[in-house]
């Protein structure tokens, strides 16, 4: 037992949480995009509604979304926790000149990002995930069945100006982080390799740029509809 | 060429330090880096103060014992050992901030100078392979194929100059283990200790204080070996493939 103790207390298997954990939420990004993607659908809102049911009434879905709201909370505790030591690894003076030529930009701010991107998801599961749960919901009948009316819900919120313009900048967050973050979990778990190292690469940056930019085009184009 | 120098200047390692400021009128932009800080010194010991001390040795690039931290950059603006660096890579009126490497794993003696004895206990954890004594084997008795010889030998360019670790904003040592661990791991010479080894030198990093790896790339960027964060890489594969695996035997007392 005292190597397991001694694996996940060590930098590299704190770095084996971050990569892991990140990798299931970047999982979980894609299928939450699919969902969302049909609040364009044309039909009032139905079929977003049925799903939205679907996904907080599935047993399974269930037990996988407490597994994503673990996975979040590790992702961000052990973060603080690498971000404490990596600070004080540099020891009691900083430098006093330095230069940012040597590596990417959002590589050197994944925490700040990070903590926009959490900051959003604070809110945006108040407004959506906790109304839904807890909330007073208005329901509509779709054929006999009673269903909670999410997509009312979510139309409201993404016809107010400054909503979607937040939600939108925490989309170019959140694509910045995965910028960085997909191909460096990767890089972490040392699956790292001549033959595929482009390939994660290129679907890496393709995944950071796309899914932020669909999520972020929902609201938009519901605000202007 | 004239230059300012921005100089960190630390009398010991519990004191204080701070930055003074030195102008030279008459650099030549032939002279190495380290050249320019002789004359430097020279002209202050004439006047009476304490030189600027730093860390230098072969002057070749091959030793590793220069350091500096120019202008916001490990070993200054080209991807080069402070040794090879040469005034013709600044410009004439230029200010130039010189600090030591700045890491809890690396506290400062004094000035520019820092103790990188952690690498040396990193590298004692378990850096070496076991060896026979006796007859040299004949050449080439162990097949090695061309290309992982040269990826071993890339890692093995490591002079342990501790510019990756300052350069990482984490002042995380992991290309300097891994690069010392991959050269051992690529090589059949190095697998009778290949687990243990990964073991204790990811421990030994971890005790020093270095911080952790972000994968920014940094350290690859300003590495004057031009070691390739691959090695970081295989350096996590070889601790995660040890720590699920290795496991101690118990020799019975009965046993015979």
């Amino acid at each position: 037992m005292k190597w397991f103790l001694d694996l996940f207390s060590s930098t590299l298997g704190r770095k084996l949480m971050m990569a892991l954990t990140g990798l299931f939420l970047i999982l979980f990004l894609a299928v939450h995009l699919a969902g969302n993607l049909q609040l364009l659908k044309d039909d009032g809102g139905r079929s977003f509604n049925i799903y939205a049911e679907f996904m907080s009434t599935n047993p399974l879905i269930q037990i996988v979304s407490k597994g994503n709201f673990a996975f979040i909370l590790i992702h961000v505790i052990w973060a603080i926790m690498l971000t404490s030591k990596n600070k004080s690894a540099r020891g009691p003076v900083g430098y006093a000149e330095a230069s940012g030529k040597s590596s990417h930009w959002t590589s050197r701010n994944m925490g700040i990002l990070g903590t926009l991107v959490l900051v959003f998801i604070v809110v945006h599961l108040k407004d959506f995930w906790a109304q839904m749960h807890f909330g007073a919901m208005p329901t509509v009948d779709y054929d006999g069945t009673s269903y909670r009316d999410i997509y009312s819900l979510v139309n409201e919120w993404f016809n107010v100006g400054w909503y979607v313009a937040l939600y939108v900048f925490c989309m170019a967050a959140v694509g910045f982080h995965l910028y960085h973050g997909f191909a460096s979990a990767f890089q972490t778990l040392g699956l790292n390799h001549l033959k595929y190292n482009g390939l994660i690469q290129v679907v890496g940056r393709a995944f950071a740029i796309i899914v932020p930019l669909l999520f972020a085009a929902i609201p938009v184009l519901m605000f202007f509809n | 060429m004239k230059l300012t120098l921005k100089i960190w200047r630390q009398k010991g390692a519990n004191e204080n330090g701070g930055f003074k400021t030195y102008t030279m009128d008459h650099v030549s932009p032939d002279m190495s880096f380290l050249e320019m800080l002789d004359v430097l010194n020279d002209s202050l010991v004439l006047k009476g103060e304490e030189p600027v001390h730093f860390d230098h040795d072969c002057r070749e690039g091959i030793c590793g014992m220069c350091s500096l931290y120019i202008n916001g950059r490990p070993h200054g603006p080209l991807q080069t050992t402070t040794c090879q660096l040469h005034m013709r890579s600044f410009t004439d009126g230029q200010t130039i901030t010189i600090e030591p490497w700045r890491a809890a794993a690396f506290p400062v003696v004094r000035d520019l100078v820092v103790d990188r004895s952690a690498f040396d206990r990193i590298q004692r954890a378990g850096g070496f392979i076991s060896v026979n004594t006796g007859a040299a084997p004949d050449a080439n008795e162990i097949l090695v194929p061309k290309k992982v010889a040269d990826e071993a030998m890339d890692a093995a360019t490591c002079i342990g100059c501790g510019a990756c670790v300052a350069a990482c904003k984490n002042a995380s040592a992991m290309l300097f283990v891994s690069a010392k661990v991959s050269q051992y791991a690529l090589l059949p010479q190095g697998q009778p200790e290949r687990k243990e080894r990964a073991e204790r030198m990811v421990a030994q990093m971890d005790a020093e204080g270095f911080g952790a790896c972000t994968n920014t790339g940094a350290c690859e960027a300003e590495c004057p070996k031009g070691i390739k964060i691959t090695n970081i890489a295989r350096m996590n594969r070889e601790y995660f493939s040890s720590m699920f695996t290795n496991y101690q035997v118990e020799v019975g007392s009965d046993a015979g």
